[in-house]
């Protein structure tokens, strides 16, 4: 097992996380937010697609070297899975479900003939003897059993689950949210499955300009959007605290200090930033070859880099509310009464003004991490996004703009792409909004 | 009698399908009348007076028979036509002045408003209208007044064009919310004066909501308590004051703090706790790119007094005058201090760092605020044991457990309270949790900087009294910070009345509130509304006042 950069920071950053909510675990003021969110329904169904979501990017995350006589690229246990999937490679553009390849080649007929026409895929639909008429009901049954075994799945699950649970933890099944949580998890387990049955026979995205498969494509993004969004906040939040925390509980020299630092680097646009940033970590890598052997090491470094610096360049928002926030706290009693008993300043910091802030960090948390996969996706497209062989959906959009302007149009890397940042874009606004409301006081998180 | 211009009949009043905030209750109001509806906080007073209007959020379920203006059932009005009666026929004054005025609109355009909408005159009149509103109110100069902001205008001038305001769409009924309750008292003694200059001039009827008993005593003809959503005794004036009915409004009259009980004490002088000497607070004014200090605002400016062991000083001031200003800077919360602090033989403002913080454990404080002087985050027993923590660590946490169960038993809370969260507290238990904390490090000395002002009478009284006892148990003295006069007869050894940052006078108690010498105390003991037994006009309270 290999354990790049990337991968021992999302490792270590769920170990913080699972530390973090076995400490909060039995705090009320922790544990009633919490209650309020598992009863929402939203939170709940975003919640379960955003688990699919990391599941899948941890997946990607357990890296190794394939067994012998398969290549020595790295890969990863999500690449290994779908083997099939990353070598079914066509010769070049191909249509969702297609059987042809998109564009003209001299093909050589068994008859000796040669013919100026659209070749067969090689993998895609490549088991149909005759395209033109078991095309269409070949896909719908292939479809159909895909979906029946994923849905069996499920209901198997769920059924075993029925049987073994106690009474009092039945709620975990008939209550409201639970049936909608179900619901989620029946729709995107059997689509899923139906899609990944599928693509042993067919492209479901299609492929794109050397051939590779879409759906594998999108699929990889997955891995890129979340360490995107989570590395970054990683590197921000830190900063953000202390910084926003101290500026405005000292005021003074230091609030000065700070808040001159994050106006200064807030008017430096920050795409030349990320630019400068990025042109240094290449120099590094060419200088130092002998450390970045395989492509994918370069790739992320690459990636760590862009997001060490996004997350440079984005804390002064955050930091600027807690400075806000800070001074009003501050000024509050409880504080004033903790000083009055010769508590120290640092215990002040630490047990009356942090957790009084966390709500802020949390919500801003959530809402930047949305906001950082679709950086990313801007950033690429400009080219100073992270390295045009990893897999992102920036990168995916940026290769599909050139083919827009061509007839027929090549359409299925901008969709595939397209759906898989709705979704989880989408589904990480619906939390964090469900997150807002249940540690906001004045919107009733008590009543 | 004539026919009532308000008649509210079998009202109710619930939130979210919830417990019945205003239960069941039916009054009338009658031209021309002052009507007062008493209660504590939380009774379902406001909450009736908006639903009259029909002003609550939308999650609120209003039941009722009928609510007739003049015979007009309100209920069965659209939104469109209740629109024309808010303001038109009924006007609405709240509580706090500076929240409910537009900043960003000049007082004569927020006074146009309603004109407009109401009347549509054409421009001369309605600047002529404006300004006889603002004098009706009367507002000084009201030709330069009328372009000014909020924030430009005193409290007690802000509630004056919230009334004009009210007045604009002359109105034949007028609800006043708590109309002087974030005021100064003097301020409140000419804000209810002119309501009532107001209604003699108008005829209007004035539906005054209030929970200050001595108040409406004053000013109300009739008068209905509330309790708990329910009205419990309705009065004329005078016959209720005289002869409370129901045992809840005797309860509450009680507990009515009285400036005689100061004459019944006198205690034994004690030696000195606490020396102040020419103490100041400066706030430093900077100007320029260079942040020069131009000048200094002057909030304490060389006050000088002493407090006796075991005794209670009272510092009396209204708003603004630095009352809690000194009291935080007695205790360094603030910087900018200077002066001579003794305390106990110690001179506290020579010393600094590790030693203060070793002092801080003889003065302690409590806080006016009840809701924001606890962090919500923690649990009482934490919050109580915060000071043994810091200034005893060497205090195991057995003992400190233990330490913290008396000092909540002693409050008078409940045995689990050390498990549970503030927000679970009312209002008086806060207070009690507060001054738990301040005596869990053994202070000799605890400013209260107006712990009951955020108080319903009833709880005000009991706190006073867990205060006096607990000086008696533990000798601890008391700086007690008041605007109100009425809890300092109450509490108090000896007075001194604060004005612009200085002490103007200074006695003992029996002489500070029988005998003033200084114009200002008189004026502001004059201003305190006395409970009025006999029938008398609103002008002769200020001699009864000061006895």
């Amino acid at each position: 097992m290999i354990i790049l950069w990337t991968d021992a920071l999302i490792f270590l950053l769920i170990a913080v996380m699972l530390l973090l909510g076995f400490y909060l675990r039995g705090k009320e003021y922790i544990k009633r937010p919490m209650q309020q969110i598992a009863r929402s329904k939203t939170g709940m169904m975003s919640l379960t697609v955003l688990i699919f979501f990391v599941v899948v990017g941890l997946l990607d995350s357990i890296h190794f070297k394939p067994p012998e006589g398969h290549g020595n690229e790295i890969i990863s246990a999500l690449d290994y899975w779908a083997t099939p999937l990353r070598e079914h490679s066509e010769k070049t553009y191909s249509a969702p479900f297609a059987v042809y390849l998109y564009s003209k080649e001299m093909m050589t007929l068994p008859d000796g003939t040669e013919q100026w026409g659209y070749p067969r895929l090689q993998f895609g639909g490549a088991h149909l003897a005759d395209p033109e008429t078991e095309h269409l009901p070949d896909i719908l049954e292939k479809a159909f059993y895909g979906w029946l075994q994923g849905a069996g799945l499920v209901v198997f699950f769920m059924v075993l689950l029925v049987s073994l649970l106690r009474e009092p933890h039945k709620r975990f099944i008939v209550s409201p949210t639970a049936k909608a949580v179900w619901a989620v998890v029946f729709l995107v387990v059997s689509v899923n499955y139906m899609l990944v049955y599928l693509s042993a026979y067919y492209h479901v995205f299609g492929t794109d300009k050397v051939g590779e498969d879409v759906f594998y494509q999108a699929i990889k993004s997955i891995r890129t959007g979340l360490v995107i969004g989570t590395l970054t906040t990683l590197v921000m939040l830190p900063m953000a605290l202390v910084f926003g925390i101290m500026a405005g509980f000292f005021r003074g020299w230091v609030d000065d200090v700070i808040q001159y630092v994050y106006t200064t680097l807030n008017s430096i646009p920050s795409v030349l930033l990320i630019a400068a940033s990025i042109l240094m970590v290449q120099v590094y890598m060419a200088a130092h070859e002998e450390k970045f052997t395989s492509v994918i090491v370069r790739a992320d470094m690459r990636l760590l880099f862009l997001c060490l610096i996004l997350g440079v360049t984005s804390w002064t928002g955050l930091c600027r509310l807690l400075r806000a926030e800070t001074l009003k706290l501050r000024e509050m009693e409880y504080v004033q009464a903790a000083q009055a008993m010769g508590v120290r300043r640092r215990v002040i910091l630490l047990r009356h003004i942090l957790p009084n802030v966390m709500h802020i960090v949390l919500i801003s948390v959530v809402l930047d991490f949305s906001s950082l996969v679709l950086a990313e996706a801007v950033l690429s497209y400009i080219n100073i996004g992270v390295d045009p062989t990893t897999y992102s959906w920036g990168n995916m959009i940026n290769g599909a703009r050139l083919e827009m302007a061509r007839e027929p149009v090549v359409w299925w890397s901008l969709t595939a792409s397209f759906i898989f940042m709705f979704a989880l874009v989408l589904a990480a606004n619906l939390f964090a909004d469900t997150v807002r409301d249940a540690f906001d006081p004045r919107r009733g998180a008590y009543e | 009698m004539n026919n009532p211009i308000l008649s509210v009949a079998h009202l109710s009043v619930s939130f979210n399908h919830g417990n019945k905030v205003v239960d069941d209750i039916s009054f009338d109001v009658y031209p021309g009348e002052t009507f007062a509806l008493v209660g504590e906080s939380g009774s379902g007073k406001s909450i009736t007076a908006l639903s009259v209007l029909r002003l609550l959020p939308p999650n609120a379920r209003i039941q009722a028979r009928a609510i007739s203006l003049q015979g007009d059932n309100l209920l069965r009005r659209s939104e469109y036509e209740l629109c024309r009666i808010r303001g038109r026929r009924i006007g609405l004054i709240f509580q706090d002045p500076m929240s409910s005025l537009n900043p960003v609109m000049t007082i004569g355009d927020q006074i146009e408003e309603v004109i407009k909408l109401h009347f549509d005159p054409p421009q001369q009149a309605l600047k002529r209208r404006v300004l006889e509103l603002l004098r009706q109110v009367e507002i000084p100069l009201p030709e330069q007044r009328i372009n000014d902001y909020p924030h430009q205008l005193s409290g007690g001038q802000r509630q004056r064009v919230m009334i004009a305001i009210a007045l604009a769409g002359e109105p034949d009924l007028l609800i006043a919310d708590e109309p002087t309750t974030s005021l100064d008292v003097t301020i409140q003694a000419q804000i209810l004066a002119l309501l009532k200059t107001l209604q003699q001039q108008t005829g209007m009827a004035l539906w005054l909501i209030s929970h200050d008993l001595a108040l409406v005593s004053n000013l109300a003809d009739r008068v209905a308590v509330m309790q708990q959503g329910k009205i419990v005794e309705t009065g004329h004036c005078d016959e209720f004051f005289r002869h409370p009915q129901h045992p809840y409004t005797q309860k509450l009259l009680d507990a009515l703090p009285s400036m005689q009980s100061c004459l019944t004490h006198r205690r034994q002088e004690t030696p000195p706790l606490l020396q102040v000497e020419d103490f100041k607070v400066y706030y430093p004014i900077r100007k320029g790119i260079f942040k020069r200090v131009v000048d200094h605002v002057r909030a304490v400016d060389g006050v000088s007094f002493i407090i006796q062991q075991g005794k209670t000083l009272a510092l009396v001031g209204e708003s603004g005058c630095g009352k809690t200003t000194l009291g935080k800077g007695l205790l360094n919360l603030i910087p900018g201090t200077a002066g001579r602090v003794t305390l106990d033989g110690v001179a506290l403002d020579t010393i600094q760092g590790e030693a203060l913080r070793q002092k801080r454990a003889d003065m302690q404080i409590v806080f006016q605020d009840p809701f924001s002087s606890m962090n919500p985050r923690m649990l009482v027993g934490d919050i109580v044991a915060e000071g043994i923590q810091a200034l005893h660590p060497g205090v195991s946490s057995v003992n400190r457990q233990e330490r913290v169960r008396q000092l909540l038993q002693q409050v008078g809370l409940p045995e689990d309270a050390a498990q549970r969260y503030p927000h679970e507290f009312s209002g008086g238990q806060r207070q009690r949790i507060c001054i738990a904390r301040a005596l869990a490090v053994d202070p000799k000395l605890i400013v209260c900087d107006e712990p009951t002002s955020a108080l319903d009478v009833s709880v005000q009284a009991q706190i006073i009294e867990l205060l006096k006892s607990l000086q008696q148990e533990k000798g601890v003295s008391y700086l007690f910070i008041t605007h109100d006069l009425a809890v300092v007869a109450e509490i108090a050894d000896e007075v001194a009345v604060m004005h612009k940052g200085r002490i103007v006078e200074y006695g003992s108690v029996a002489q500070v509130l029988s005998e003033p010498r200084q114009a200002y105390t008189k004026k502001l003991l004059g201003a305190v509304p006395v409970l009025r037994t006999e029938n008398k006009p609103f002008a002769d309270q200020g001699k009864e006042a000061v006895l």
